[in-house]
């Protein structure tokens, strides 16, 4: 057998290219192209007055100039929702290009057409936009008390209230031995990849087809967007995917009003036309995430197990629903993580507020839930005095209870229910990974050292690789090389290598002779897209079932030609041959010449294959029920998600004097599954436990009254560098399979974010004894928490900040 | 009217390259667009995340802040250069490909050209060393674990080709040209 590629720590096949500086991102294409500067709107409510375009019209190298007024048919209708929901019941999405109002700064307003970005810029900048400012509604206490509202017609600023429960927590509550009760609110964050937003698009005239490069999540979904938005149909316009310089979930927005504009703009100019998004743009015009307020009710027994529990929660959607209620759908759902709450009953508002839209950003509603989760946990323990790893190991789903049923709905609309995992034994990792029953010892030492230390927890279930399904197609080719094609995209995930290592098992062939092709949708027109920790799950299944299909028609023609029965064949190296009789083999190429039957020859291979070459003269060339070629192409469309989970740690220090936080050990406890390239699981937990980091006690976006963000740009949206992540993540894993697909493979892109708010608000609570009721948190509001906590004598448990 | 343009010479890679560019042109735009040379990612156009950073003359510079008609004459190394003339990866190339050291692969290059910099300073640097070297550029996917272990391995790389230069006296590396011209120490000029 060929060395057993899956599980195989190998280097990235994607790496060689990048690193020579020949990676092909969006701007790296279309040098040739029209480029495009957006006039945004500068106020976060008003009504659009005027706009005068005529001090832009002298500028040497303007093409064009448009503003909703040139927009027509489905073009000048709002952008799509998405995903709806019968609970959205007042969904608002943006038009491409503002008509009448503006409801958040950084909204298009107009967009420039012209010969470079500087020139573009030039005009945009002349371009009179007179506004009539409206009153802006920012932050959640605004949108709930909706004495102003967003859109006129929205009463309560309220798109979708939603309510899930299984049991009557109330009266489980009500009837427990102890209650708490909890207020706990988390901010704004975003997932700012390096490269933004960026679109290529190509008209050919001559063939009347549509060519659109896109930095997306999603190449057939923008593909069916800009069709239906442009009136062309489906078969002309591909939608290709560049090398594309981080996600994170803000690209799976699709179509953006710079999508379907510059689409537009190509067919109507007849000339290739490109928007490049920069930094400034991508904080006030792509996408923001996380901040909700959270209101918790739980009661417990005297081991700390959940008897009720209901949550309420605020979540603020801001301008627009593009992208549905899937983020609080999410919180509701995955809130849970490992534990049974008992009676369980969650509500939220969805509200409007004039700031960013807000769509999944990695985690996607998770870390709120995981946060108020794992701090409630934390209050019940210090509420009983206990451990607060018994108050979890006492709610654990036990292993022999999966698969789980939450009895709830999750955000695919399939039921919540657990397929695999083993919450216990994670546990019992991470506690030995960090030395948890050690860290008493280790914090009187630090104490007598008038140092300052807390250890903190967080657990999650991950439900990943959500549906309806992705496809795979596996091409062996008359050389022996193995092409292979799936739709969704890729975004630094590694999917080239770790496809290409599921192919070269499958098939028995090298994996140097196995390529792989991501979000053309020429070469794969079907898929759903690249989110939710699902490409490996949903893409990696496909494709192996789609190399199986291949396998079995090359064992199927081979077995023809060695005169020897299929089950007594092999593949190694991409050779066919006999097991116990490798003298009779034929190569997989070989395979693929025989598999089309030709009348003409081209080569020395293909003179093989033609008529009077091969077959039986009385039968069709291609039998009933066949193909022509050495393919296989098949579907993977689970029932479910997977649920993947996961455990981490985190030892801090507190400054005593400036209240900064200091990570000394961070470690996590990963189960997704077998992993099929180690080195990837664990950079992906890396890029994770980083961002988590940022969103925990660095990122925010700092919305003044007006809905101006103030911090729009690297100098101000602290992102984390090298200093401020941890020196080393400790990583140990727990490969429990999923019974749910042929790998046995859990997603693992979103986990590394998930427990982030909620370790370290349990860890400098630790350390600082002040219950945390609010992320991030910054070294002034740790300041002023020691202020108020050592000034208000009254302060209880269940005190918000 | 059209914008003045002005006539420049850049040496970018060993190559002169003659631009007539206009004064406001960045250099990142005239090194991407101009010369075609894209592997200089921009990532945020204000100093900060590093993305754009190109060798001046030997030194690190973000080249979304330089002008173009400021660096007139200027020698100036991108990602496209590291390579050897023979095609082989460089040091920290092959680092990063050995450590997992990029995922997305955009804020790559500048972690490249500002480490390559960093090790021709400080050839051995410790693992603190390490960090601080890389602590002015952004990475979003990596969490830096694995960029850290890039330089120290890079740096392992770069001494084991040094002694190789220096044993085999096989000329024309540009792993020895770097390895002479840190012994000459950092003269902050030096077109070659």
């Amino acid at each position: 057998m060929t060395t057993k590629m899956f599980g195989d720590p190998i280097p990235r096949v994607e790496d060689e290219r990048l690193l020579r500086g020949q990676g092909q991102y969006l701007d790296d294409l279309g040098n040739d192209a029209l480029e495009v500067a957006i006039v945004r709107s500068p106020h976060a409510h008003a009504r659009i007055v005027d706009i005068d375009v005529d001090p832009a019209l002298d500028v040497d190298g303007l093409v064009a100039i448009y503003t909703w007024d040139d927009l027509d048919g489905p073009l000048a209708e709002p952008l799509p929702l998405l995903i709806p929901h019968p609970t959205l019941t007042h969904s608002r999405t943006p038009y491409a290009l503002a008509k009448d109002e503006v409801n958040h700064v950084g909204e298009a307003v107009a967009m420039v057409v012209a010969t470079d970005r500087y020139v573009a810029e030039d005009a945009a900048s002349r371009i009179r936009v007179t506004y009539d400012p409206l009153p802006p509604v920012v932050g959640i206490a605004a949108a709930r008390a909706a004495t102003d509202l967003v859109h006129r017609d929205v009463p309560g600023n309220r798109a979708a209230r939603m309510r899930q429960s299984n049991g009557d927590a109330d009266a489980a509550i009500e009837a427990a031995p102890h209650r708490i009760s909890l207020d706990l609110d988390i901010e704004r964050s975003a997932s700012t990849p390096l490269e933004g937003r960026g679109v290529l698009a190509r008209w050919d005239t001559e063939s009347s087809r549509l060519r659109i490069w896109s930095s997306t999540q999603t190449s057939t979904g923008l593909r069916a967007a800009i069709a239906a938005r442009l009136e062309l149909s489906l078969g002309q316009v591909d939608v290709l995917t560049p090398d594309v310089g981080g996600g994170f979930g803000v690209k799976i927005v699709h179509p953006w009003p710079e999508e379907v504009l510059v689409a537009m703009a190509a067919r109507a100019l007849g000339r290739p036309v490109k928007f490049t998004e920069d930094r400034r743009e991508h904080f006030i015009a792509a996408a923001h995430e996380r901040a909700q307020q959270h209101h918790v009710e739980a009661g417990y027994d005297d081991e700390g197990r959940l008897l009720g529990l209901s949550v309420r929660f605020w979540h603020d959607n801001g301008a627009y629903t593009p992208y549905g209620l899937i983020v609080p759908i999410i919180t509701s759902t995955q809130l849970l993580g490992p534990y049974k709450p008992g009676a369980y009953t969650v509500e939220f508002e969805s509200l409007y507020t004039n700031t960013v839209l807000v769509t999944p950003y990695r985690g996607a509603g998770r870390p709120q839930g995981a946060y108020v989760m794992e701090r409630t946990l934390d209050a019940i323990a210090a509420e009983l005095g206990l451990d607060r790893t018994a108050v979890r190991e006492a709610n654990f789903i036990q292993p022999d209870e999966m698969p789980y049923d939450h009895g709830l709905i999750f955000q695919d609309g399939k039921p919540l229910r657990y397929d695999s995992g083993d919450f216990p034994a994670s546990l019992e990792k991470l506690k030995k990974l960090v030395g948890w029953d050690e860290f008493e010892a280790f914090r009187d030492q630090a104490r007598a050292e008038g140092r300052r230390v807390g250890i903190g927890i967080g657990c999650y279930v991950e439900g990943t690789g959500v549906g309806p399904y992705e496809g795979g197609h596996v091409h062996i080719e008359t050389t022996g090389k193995v092409k292979v094609a799936t739709g969704l995209t890729s975004q630094g995930q590694g999917h080239q290598t770790v496809f290409a290592q599921i192919v070269a098992d499958e098939l028995g062939v090298p994996i140097e002779d196995v390529e792989v092709v991501t979000g053309d949708t020429r070469r794969f027109p079907y898929a759903v897209g690249t989110f939710a920790s699902r490409a490996a799950v949903m893409s990696g299944s496909a494709i192996a079932l789609a190399a199986r299909r291949a396998r079995a028609k090359a064992l199927r023609i081979a077995a023809e030609a060695l005169e020897a029965s299929e089950d007594d064949l092999e593949i190694v190296d991409g050779i066919v041959q006999v097991r116990g009789a490798p003298d009779s083999r034929i190569a997989l190429g070989t395979v693929a010449v025989l598999s089309n039957p030709l009348r003409y020859a081209f080569d020395e291979a293909s003179k093989a294959a033609t008529q009077f070459a091969v077959g039986d003269p009385t039968k069709p060339p291609v039998p009933e029920g066949d193909e022509p070629g050495l393919e296989g192409r098949d579907y993977y469309s689970p029932n479910q998600s997977t649920f993947a989970n996961g455990m981490h740690a985190a030892i801090v220090e507190t400054d005593p004097d400036t209240a900064e936080v200091r990570i000394l050990r961070y470690c996590v406890v990963h189960d997704c599954g077998p992993m099929i390239n180690p080195r990837i699981v664990e950079g992906q937990i890396h890029g994770g436990v980083g961002q988590g980091v940022g969103g925990a006690l660095y990122e925010r976006m700092a919305y003044d009254e007006y809905g101006q963000l103030l911090n729009a740009s690297f100098m101000d949206f602290l992102m984390p560098y090298v200093t401020e992540v941890p020196e080393q993540i400790e990583i140990d894993h727990l490969e429990t399979p999923s019974p749910l697909n042929p790998l046995g493979i859990k997603g693992l892109g979103e986990a590394g974010i998930i427990p982030s708010s909620a370790v370290f608000a349990s860890a400098i609570e630790d350390a600082e004894g002040i219950p945390i009721r609010s992320m991030p948190i910054s070294p002034s509001e740790l300041f002023e928490l020691r202020r108020r906590h050592g000034t208000d004598a009254e302060r209880t448990e269940t005190g918000s900040t | 009217m059209a914008e003045p343009t002005h006539a420049i010479r850049l040496h970018v890679n060993g190559v002169a390259y003659d631009l007539d560019v206009p004064a406001r042109r960045l250099l990142s735009d005239a090194l991407r667009h101009d010369l075609e040379l894209t592997g200089t990612h921009v990532g945020c156009e204000h100093g900060v995340c590093g993305a754009c950073t190109v060798l001046l003359d030997g030194e690190p510079v973000r080249s979304c802040l330089t002008l173009a008609v400021s660096v007139d004459g200027q020698e100036v190394t991108t990602v496209e250069g590291l390579a050897a003339d023979d095609g082989e990866l460089g040091p920290v190339q092959q680092a990063f490909k050995d450590c997992h050291g990029l995922q997305c692969g955009f804020c790559t290059p500048g972690f490249l050209t500002t480490i390559t910099a960093g090790l021709r300073d400080n050839p051995d640097p410790t693992r603190d060393e390490a960090r601080e070297m890389i602590a002015g550029n952004l990475c979003r996917c990596t969490g830096y674990q694995n960029i850290v272990a890039s330089v120290l391995r890079a740096a392992e790389l770069s001494a084991t080709a040094e002694r190789d230069a220096f044993a085999g006296q096989t000329g024309g590396s540009r792993q020895k040209r770097h390895a002479q011209r840190e012994r000459g120490g950092n003269d902050g000029g030096g077109t070659p």
